[in-house]
């Protein structure tokens, strides 16, 4: 990793803590490791998932930011673009290397994520059969999500 | 050569222009037609084609784009980017930017604001958004758009784009959401030489890719790039065999080895019929029926009618399918039930059998050919051992045992096409014009066994047989000609009727 990867880094955490976006804290695990990030979501109001709290992994690649970051659910969680196994991983829009330009930031990783609460993308979903439920059962898909928060993401 | 044979080639040169755009011919054209002086005239079922290297294909896009620059009057690299846009459609490239300039510049990903040159700077107060670097005397890049980054960062941008993600004609600027895209100038400017020339392979690949008459040649780490005139509408009519400089036969229009007479069309049915398990298919419903109850698919295996399902119990008659029980004792006059269905039925299992008769049929000589096919390496490398053990026992030079060579490469390729007649007549109906294409592949095959088994005889005699053997080799030769010519004129003429439909 370069000194641009760990200044820009550095920039990156400070305007977060400057100017937390809403619903959302993300920091580095460790003042040691700066490309190993505990995010925790909560659910806006208005979302299918609100009542829940998610903890995420975020991860920086060496080569950031010339490559994107990785995100994965700690929490379990049902929904479309959330791979449903033990990685709860998320792989769409900026989070694609195809589609992931340099001067993407963290902050717009979180804001796709959390937005993606709001709204699941069923277009560029990694859980077809979700995506379908979602499209064809709404009452169901409903159950199952609120279901999971109940299990997996109630904050003790 | 006369007249005639003149004209006719020049109609055929008339007919490939029109497909093509003349980008290559306008370099060549004059030796083209000298050389077309020297050469026999074209069989039917030949095309005419071209083999470029890599070099020959970096000059025709650099060709293109210096007259578009021309006609346009923009810089070379921007041409470049609107003619990949375009797929490498000049006319429709210059009638639309005359129409609509600034349209097409941004669609192309292009600024149009394109007074400025790119350059290398220096900008006071700079901070890089990439690296936040933020250093005096930083040096600074940025396209059209303006969207400005350290070189450094851009370098090391590029050369992810290029070396990892293998990208070329499509990488943007690094600024999220801006789709200007970075020309041939701007690598040239910021990324070190290995990375520009892998840049340039790209773009050569995609070059041929966009164009519908270039294919690589399919052969492994051969990178010569094929022309040839002929279109996928074109497939139902003609197999546009090729010779690539490397010396591979492939067809232009599906990349797969030479399968002529055999259409691409037919081709790929073959092949999916073969892999399918749809014959085991056919075989289960020549051969078995099922359960009337419980439907599970039971094999006669007596000579009793009366059958009980294994899995249900269920007794039912092997002949009628009804339940036993009505049978009572007179199972003669099952047949009085259902008499029409009971006809239908047994009427549905012989024609089942039959169809698989018939694929089984041609499947067995396609299935011998093809493995003699595969044992080509073999016999190629016996023919080598067997050329050098004569010249050391009969004394004959090198080039007086070149029969064998030939005689060799003769007889793959005809079995090659053999290989390709069974998958065609499979699909042939039947009519006057299979029994000339059955003779036809009668006299190539027995002409091809007799070449074959001279070539098992032992060394010693090889000597002997010489004159014998190269007279087979034209003559076996000379058979493959007659059936392709045959095959490719009926395919032209549209007088095959196959079972299945071409498009």
């Amino acid at each position: 990793m370069s000194s641009g990867s760990l200044r820009r880094i550095t920039k990156e955490l400070t305007e977060l803590n400057e100017n937390p976006p809403s619903g959302v804290t993300a920091c580095p695990i460790s003042d040691s490791d700066l490309y190993k990030w505990n995010v925790t979501l909560t659910a806006p109001k208005g979302s299918l998932y609100y009542g829940g709290v998610f903890h995420l992994n975020l991860t920086l690649p060496s080569e950031y930011p010339f490559k994107p970051p990785t995100l994965n659910f700690t929490t379990k969680i049902y929904h479309p673009n959330v791979s449903n196994d033990d990685k709860g991983s998320m792989c769409l829009g900026i989070l694609r290397a195809e589609n992931w330009k340099p001067s993407c930031k963290i902050l717009a990783v979180l804001e796709m994520a959390r937005g993606l609460l709001l709204e699941p993308n069923v277009d560029d979903a990694v859980e077809t059969n979700i995506a379908d439920q979602y499209k064809n059962d709404r009452a169901g898909f409903e159950k199952t999500v609120k279901q999971w928060i109940k299990n997996h993401a109630k904050e003790k | 050569m006369s007249d005639d044979d003149f004209m006719s080639d020049e109609d055929f040169n008339d007919e490939s222009l029109e497909e093509t755009d003349s980008e290559f011919e306008d370099e060549t054209y004059d030796d083209d037609r000298y050389l077309k002086y020297d050469k026999p005239q074209r069989k039917s079922y030949e095309v005419e084609f071209r083999v470029y290297s890599d070099s020959q294909i970096q000059k025709a896009q650099a060709e293109q784009i210096e007259e578009v620059s021309n006609i346009l009057g923009l810089p070379s690299e921007q041409c470049a980017v609107l003619m990949r846009h375009f797929k490498w459609q000049k006319e429709r490239l210059i009638e639309q930017y005359l129409n609509s300039q600034e349209e097409v510049l941004g669609a192309a990903g292009l600024d149009t604001n394109a007074a400025r040159t790119l350059k290398i700077e220096k900008v006071k107060g700079f901070m890089c958004d990439i690296c936040c670097n933020d250093e005096n005397g930083l040096e600074t890049f940025a396209l059209r758009c303006d969207h400005r980054y350290c070189v450094e960062c851009y370098t090391v941008y590029l050369e992810q784009k290029i070396k990892e993600e293998g990208e070329s004609g499509r990488i943007q600027c690094p600024c999220e959401g801006c789709s200007t895209l970075v020309d041939s100038k701007a690598i040239k400017l910021l990324a070190p030489k290995s990375v520009s020339d892998r840049y340039q392979v790209l773009l050569n690949r995609t070059y041929v890719d966009d164009k519908d008459n270039l294919r690589w040649c399919p052969a492994p780490n051969c990178e010569y790039a094929v022309d040839c005139a002929i279109g996928p509408k074109q497939l139902t009519t003609i197999v546009p065999t090729v010779v690539c400089s490397c010396g591979h036969h492939f067809c232009f229009g599906c990349g797969l080895n030479d399968h002529q007479p055999c259409p691409c069309a037919l081709v790929k049915k073959w092949i999916k019929k073969c892999e399918d398990d749809s014959e085991t298919a056919n075989w289960i419903s020549a051969n078995t029926k099922e359960c009337p109850k419980c439907l599970a698919t039971i094999e006669k295996n007596g000579g009793c009618n009366h059958m009980t399902c294994r899995k249900c119990k269920h007794e039912f008659c092997w002949v009628c399918m009804g339940p036993w029980s009505e049978h009572g004792t007179s199972w003669y006059n099952c047949n009085r039930f259902e008499e029409k269905a009971g006809v239908d039925a047994r009427d549905h299992q012989a024609k089942s059998r039959a169809s698989l008769e018939r694929y089984l049929h041609y499947y067995n000589r396609y299935a011998n050919h093809e493995q003699s096919a595969k044992l080509d390496k073999d016999l190629y490398l016996k023919t080598e051992k067997k050329m050098t053990l004569l010249q050391s026992q009969s004394g004959m030079s090198w080039i007086e045992v070149q029969y064998l060579d030939s005689a060799s490469k003769v007889l793959q390729q005809c079995r090659q096409t053999l290989k390709w007649t069974y998958a065609f007549a499979f699909y042939l109906e039947r009519n006057n014009l299979t029994h000339i294409f059955e003779d036809n592949q009668k006299d190539l095959e027995m002409a091809v066994e007799t070449l074959s088994e001279l070539f098992e005889r032992p060394v010693e005699q090889l000597a002997s047989l010489k004159v014998e053997m190269m007279d087979k080799t034209a003559y076996v030769n000379n058979r493959r000609i007659i059936l392709l010519d045959d095959t490719a004129k009926g395919l032209l003429e549209d007088k095959w009727n196959f079972t299945v439909d071409l498009n």
